[in-house]
């Protein structure tokens, strides 16, 4: 322990604590910016200086340990002109049009400069009109706005591994860019959005669909169908205060209904069907001697890296498409039947917490020869929040309403699908009931899930031991994908996840994701699938209704044509 | 040498990166390293291509432009700026016709800005390749520029 002195309070801290981590144990608050809870600290922007009695400089709260007898003062009037000296720097190279931003009232730059109550900016803007990067159907970089914080470098290069984000030249040139400057549609960019979702700024963001989808909202010759992703719900509440930490789904729905969508599904219910194609693909592959570890392919941004990174291995991926795209194929085939319409009366908008999802909805082989795609349009998570900022939805004034028929009933372990484990938990529930052919004692599968990097867990399958592992993060696949290539994987089923925490930690999510609220997000996750009456995939009436009266049978030629799909090295 | 042997005679080792660049690009006449280049690098030391190219960004000795032969870097840094009664730059600017960043027409001189050269005490200084010259001033660098292009400095 030490004793430090801050603000002419005693305090007693622990000795490998930060200044800045001293001061927030005892609710002292220092500013900060390019510090952010999960990633590594740069001291980079130097908002958290501090003043220390016998130093002559103003060092960075984050970067420097306490020191027993250290006299801090966090908010003398040297340490306030620093700020605000600092602060009006990064504003003189950022395009400051915070009226023309997406983040206006939730920029981290806007809030600070608010807080230390700038009022003129002495120096000139030094900012010049760089070319904006939108030539891909997931992210926008505007590099006009950024103030090189660092953290989507950090999060690109070490959560996930990809490293395509790298800052380039030095001192005040500094540019934080991808390799040769490129666009990212031209590197090898997943699209995961990690790096949109820790910008501070508005530097780097999803490409805003929301227009197409108001247009067609309003296109009386569109039936636009809605369907919305498991760790969507889980999150959407955050960002409007009115609503608690309880799921807000049959507002959810209500609200979707309010902006103008005939038809409100979910994912959920195309996500039970992933589990009875992949499940049924598993068995298939354990019962023929065929190509395991299977993993597993629901991830658009795994499926990015994979094909990117590690073509050698594609055998290895299941062939089912995603939730979102299976949905995508039953709206414009067995929907568009039912209801006598034609493929391109039916609009399908999927909201989901995800970017590399705007990349997965415009593959060539989700797209028909008339150039038609199952999904029309992927909003995130974000998006959704604008339109229901734009439509002025009060929350507090909605009631609840269920998902409609026949894309609305659906498992608790189709809900797991958001969390990292989940897809695993999920498919393991349906594959351990129609193996053994005995009903479950337990449906928690607690070793799959949690925040681990990788989790591993082993089952007895009629005599059999099988071993599964999942991960989330690329980099923590990384592990896994050499045990493959070695030869020397011991698992039978892979579950990989791109973002941390799985979809409810996904580039697309409200701003602010941080490991607390991830686990927040995943208990919640928990608990819808607990209070779900039907827990298993294989026992929804709907999905049965639906192999019944269409598919025939998991696995059967309209199920491969419609719901399975290839993958290509790139 | 081609980079293959470059490559070898550093034992594709992560941490030799700067070497390999300086060693590839002091084997061309015009000093630079093409974005190829830089590519098969980064394969071959299995490092990510953002990587090589942050690297080759932050210092002034590595470029991915052709350059001259003969490449002048005037320091900017506070003591060569205090010391000037005269501007290096500018006065090198004005003898070659070209501006700071370019490469004279027939690719003799290229002229660059450094950061601090280590010479602060007999500032102002400049470097001409691997040759640092201190306590400049307007007559001892015009004088410099002739040496090179008659070939007595080199």
């Amino acid at each position: 322990m030490a004793t430090i002195t801050m603000n002419n309070q005693q305090l007693e801290v622990t000795n490998e604590m930060t200044i800045l981590e001293a001061a927030k144990a005892h609710n002292i608050n220092i500013p900060t910016l390019c510090h952010y809870p999960d990633l590594a600290i740069n001291s980079d922007c130097r908002i958290c200086v501090v003043e220390i009695e016998g130093k002559r400089m103003l060092p960075t709260s984050c970067s420097t340990p306490v020191q027993d007898g250290m006299v801090i003062y966090t908010n003398s009037p040297r340490v306030l002109q620093a700020r605000k000296t600092i602060t009006e720097l990064m504003l003189s190279s950022h395009d400051a049009n915070c009226t023309a931003c997406t983040r206006n009232m939730r920029c981290e730059l806007q809030t600070l400069s608010k807080n230390l109550g700038i009022d003129i900016n002495r120096f000139e803007p030094t900012y010049k009109d760089l070319p904006i990067d939108d030539n891909n159907p997931s992210l926008v970089r505007n590099m006009n706005r950024c103030i090189k914080c660092g953290r989507c470098v950090d999060v690109c290069k070490t959560v996930q591994g990809v490293h395509v984000l790298e800052r380039m030249g030095r001192s005040n040139e500094m540019m934080i860019a991808p390799a040769f400057n490129q666009s990212l549609n031209n590197l090898i960019c997943t699209y995961c959005g990690q790096c949109a979702n820790v910008c501070p700024v508005g530097a780097i963001m999803e490409k805003d669909d929301t227009d197409l989808v108001w247009e067609n909202l309003h296109n009386p010759k569109k039936r636009t169908l809605v369907q919305v992703a498991p760790a969507v719900r889980v999150a959407i509440g955050e960002s409007f205060h009115s609503l608690d930490d309880t799921v807000p789904i049959g507002k959810l729905v209500s609200a979707l209904k309010h902006l103008g969508f005939d038809e409100v599904y979910d994912t959920n219910f195309t996500a039970d069907l992933t589990i009875m194609e992949e499940g049924n693909e598993l068995i298939y592959r354990i019962q023929n001697d065929d190509v395991l570890p299977m993993m597993t392919s629901c991830c658009p941004g795994w499926i990015n890296y994979v094909e990117q990174h590690h073509s050698d291995i594609l055998k290895h991926i299941s062939s089912c498409k995603s939730p979102q795209q299976m949905f995508g194929a039953l709206a414009k085939n067995y929907y568009k039947e039912q209801e006598n319409l034609n493929k391109e009366d039916i609009f399908v908008v999927s909201i989901m917490p995800c970017t590399a999802k705007k990349y997965e909805a415009k593959r060539e082989e989700f797209t028909d020869q008339y150039d038609n795609p199952d999904v029309d349009v992927v909003l995130t998570t974000r998006e959704l929040e604008k339109m229901f900022r734009q439509m002025g939805v009060d929350f507090d004034q909605l009631d609840n309403r269920d998902f409609d028929e026949p894309f609305g009933m659906t498992s608790g372990a189709a809900q797991l699908f958001g969390a990292s484990g989940g897809v695993m938990e999920a498919a393991l529930r349906t594959v351990t009931e129609v193996l053994s052919g005995k009903p479950l004692k337990s449906l928690d599968f607690s070793a799959v899930r949690g925040m681990d990097g990788i989790k591993e867990a082993s089952f007895n399958l009629k005599g059999q031991e099988i071993k599964v592992a999942v991960s989330h993060s690329l980099s923590n696949a990384e592990q896994l994908i050499q045990g493959i290539k070695d030869g020397t994987s011991p698992y039978t089923f892979i579950e990989i996840m791109a973002c941390p925490g799985g979809c409810i930690g996904g580039g697309g999510q409200p701003y602010g994701t941080d490991s607390a609220s991830r686990l927040k997000r995943m208990e919640t996750t928990y608990r819808v699938d607990l209070e779900k009456d039907i827990r298993k995939s294989h026992d929804n009436p709907a999905i049965k209704t639906l192999y019944d009266n269409y598919l025939q049978k998991p696995l059967s030629e309209l199920s491969h044509h419609l719901l399975h799909t290839r993958y290509y090295p790139r | 040498m081609n980079l293959q042997k470059i490559l070898e005679k550093h034992a594709f080792q992560k941490d030799h990166l700067i070497e390999i660049l300086i060693d590839l690009q002091n084997e061309k006449t015009y000093k630079f390293v093409t974005e190829e280049e830089v590519s098969l690098i980064a394969d071959a030391l299995k490092v990510p291509v953002s990587h090589v190219c942050g690297v080759m960004s932050f210092y002034t000795l590595l470029s991915f432009d052709e350059r001259g032969k003969y490449i002048i870097q005037v320091c900017k840094d506070v003591p060569c700026y205090l010391n000037d009664d005269f501007n290096v730059l500018t006065t090198i600017e004005k003898a070659l016709d070209i501006s700071c960043g370019d490469t004279s027409k027939d690719q003799f001189f290229t002229l660059e800005q450094t950061a601090c050269l280590g010479c602060c005490d007999e500032a102002p200084a400049m470097r001409i390749n691997n040759k640092v010259y201190t306590k400049l001033t307007k007559a001892k660098v015009l004088r410099i520029l002739e040496e090179y292009k008659e070939g007595i400095l080199c």
